[in-house]
């Protein structure tokens, strides 16, 4: 049973019929084998039909659908070994962003993802994906780890933002985010970036100044969410839509950018679909990211890491 | 359309000057303590309300006039950074807002940066503005920060940035978001050159500005009384749904909390960067150097930004 978005309300009606057919078959002699092939048929062609065209704003409402792969699904399936370190050694150990040690295809790493949880309970626990400034100070120390013993960083990131609370503030979550982007432009190991749901503004930008930022096909990355953006340019939480045109915050959107560096192909019907194929696409396209950057020395990594946000917006095609 | 009104007018005022100094413009009020002050004094005391204290915000031109000796600078010229990459459209065109904006403050965007002298040290500071669309970051002001960290590079001066900035422009989308990290590698090249890198965060310092190079100063100053923080205070009051603690934000709170390294008043400011700068750099005591007459500002010129 999928968790269906608004506008896939027709393939959940005609997957609805499918299962019921499939019911009246399993206590009845007719055979609707036929009859499920070409529904299923139907479904297809119209998931492909919807995908090919979805506005920034389904985009967004898929980026953030419940039952896309999070951080922690990708670490159980692509990390051995995974052993998560917590704490910023200053306040607490903040849930909001999972980090550790872990080998991947053989050979150690450090990987760091936002979670925000995949029911009630835990979405509280990992407060919805939005790191206080402890979360980031964890980036920052598992970075430098990283760093010291030379080994490569992987970041996941799928994040709403940074938390906006009274005790975040007290705690100096600028500085805190601030000394994030600060540290990835300092080490001297390959950093990369998979943008795996919603990229939200600063929180997301803390741990994203890699060498290469990958996203996820129906992946969005922004610097307002297009509700905060319609609440302050349009004085109206409604014009969400028109935000998310305007934002241009789509995978697509920020390779024509050069932003990014490449977009990681969804299954059909969007990662929520397809969890395992989605996990198993993203776990090649690092795999292929980490061979390129491998051999590079460190100063020539950092070196290289800066030149490419330095040219960002100097050219943009027209 | 508002053409005349937005961009032909303002250029006509320009053109003819004077005439926008109506008498109501010769009495303030104070936004915090109400009292009436008149425009002369309040400039003399350099936007501070002599009633109560409390600090004005300065425009990036007057900021740069009390820093630098005698008030004389340089400015460099920015590289034109391309309007409106996004073609952004809200409920105005964002091309429209920006040249409204320059016509406002006759300024190219939210940024100045200038060399010169400061109790006889060799200094660039980036400014900003926050009349021009409140002060947010976008490319140019992203190419502004890191011509003025290039600028002290090849200049051997220290570099003070004083933000006044809402955060990033979001009518630039994905790209301001960017200028966090720029900036941050402009802020690495001073420091990387042994340069000290001062941060004068005045009212207010929010948003993406605050959670960038705004945050990173060798030494962080707070003028007194500024809002300085991440999340602006109506967001966290709709997360938490309660009310904020009384000064919350202020210079004072981050004071308290650890986050900047002193708060000083907007007429001991300069005096205070002279002598930390002065202490950074290990010159003789700050008394000495500012005895030395002003030199004459000599700059070599600036290397491409770009290369």
């Amino acid at each position: 049973m999928h968790n269906y978005l608004d506008f896939e309300k027709p393939i959940a009606d005609l997957e609805g019929k499918i299962e019921e057919l499939r019911h009246l078959s399993s206590d009845g002699e007719v055979n609707i084998a036929d009859e499920v092939t070409k529904l299923q048929a139907k479904v297809d062609k119209l998931l492909r039909q919807t995908y090919a065209k979805l506005t920034p704003w389904q985009k967004t409402q898929i980026a953030r659908h419940p039952d896309r792969p999070h951080t922690v699904d990708y670490l159980s399936a692509l990390i051995d070994d995974f052993t998560p370190l917590a704490g910023d050694r200053a306040f607490a150990e903040d849930k909001a962003i999972i980090g550790g040690l872990g080998r991947f295809r053989g050979s150690s790493v450090v990987v760091i993802g936002n979670e925000k949880g995949a029911d009630t309970n835990d979405r509280v626990t990992h407060n919805f994906g939005m790191a206080r400034p402890e979360g980031y100070r964890k980036v920052i120390r598992l970075m430098e780890l990283a760093d010291h013993f030379n080994l490569p960083v992987i970041t996941l990131v799928d994040t709403p933002g940074a938390y906006p609370g009274v005790d975040a503030e007290a705690r100096g979550q600028a500085e805190a985010i601030a000394r994030s982007i600060e540290t990835c432009f300092q080490i001297k190991v390959p950093l990369i970036s998979v943008v795996i749901g919603e990229g939200g503004s600063g929180g997301a930008m803390a741990m994203a100044a890699a060498n290469c930022v990958l996203m996820l096909e129906h992946a969005i990355y922004s610097v307002i969410s297009p509700e905060g953006c319609a609440s302050i340019l349009w004085r109206d939480g409604e014009q969400s839509k028109d935000a998310a045109d305007a934002l241009k915050l789509t995978a697509q959107d920020l390779l024509k950018l050069d932003v990014i560096e490449g977009i990681i192909a969804e299954p059909l019907g969007g990662a929520h679909r397809s969890r395992d194929a989605t996990i198993r696409a993203v776990g090649e396209a690092i795999e292929g990211s980490l061979q390129d950057l491998s051999g590079l020395d460190g100063g020539v990594l950092k070196s290289k890491r800066r030149e490419k946000f330095l040219k960002i917006g100097s050219q943009l095609p027209e | 359309m508002n053409w005349l009104k937005n961009i032909v007018r303002p250029k006509l005022k320009r053109l003819v000057g004077g005439q926008k100094e109506i008498p109501d413009n010769l009495w303030h009020k104070c936004p915090s303590c109400e009292e009436m002050v008149f425009h002369r004094d309040l400039e003399q005391n350099l936007r501070v309300c002599p009633h109560c204290g409390h600090h004005l915000r300065l425009s990036a031109e007057a900021r740069l006039k009390i820093l630098f000796d005698e008030g004389k600078y340089q400015s460099i010229e920015l590289a034109e950074a391309l309007a409106d990459p996004l073609k952004f459209r809200d409920r105005r065109k964002y091309s429209d807002r920006l040249k409204e904006a320059q016509a406002k403050t006759t300024l190219q965007d939210a940024l100045i940066v200038a060399h010169g002298r400061m109790g006889g040290l060799n200094v660039v500071i980036a400014a900003l503005d926050f009349s021009f669309m409140g002060g947010s970051m976008g490319v140019a002001v992203g190419e502004g920060l890191i011509a003025a960290a290039r600028l002290a590079v090849v200049q051997d001066a220290s570099l003070i940035v004083v933000p006044s900035s809402g955060g990033a422009r979001m009518q630039e989308g994905i790209l301001s978001l960017m200028q966090m990290a720029r900036t941050t590698i402009a802020v690495e090249e001073v420091k990387e050159a042994g340069l000290p890198y001062i941060v004068v965060l005045t009212d207010p310092t929010t948003g993406g500005v605050s959670a960038s190079f705004a945050m990173l100063g060798d030494v962080a100053i707070a003028e007194t009384g500024a809002v300085i923080g991440f999340a602006g205070a109506r967001v966290i009051e709709q997360t938490i749904r309660e009310k904020l603690p009384e000064g919350f934000q202020r210079a004072e709170y981050l004071l308290e909390h650890g986050m900047v390294d002193m708060v000083v008043r907007r007429q001991d400011l300069r005096e205070t960067l002279v002598r930390v700068i002065g202490l950074l750099i290990n010159t003789g005591p700050a008394g000495d150097v500012l005895a030395i007459p002003p030199v004459a500002i000599d700059a070599p010129a600036l290397e491409s930004p770009a290369d």
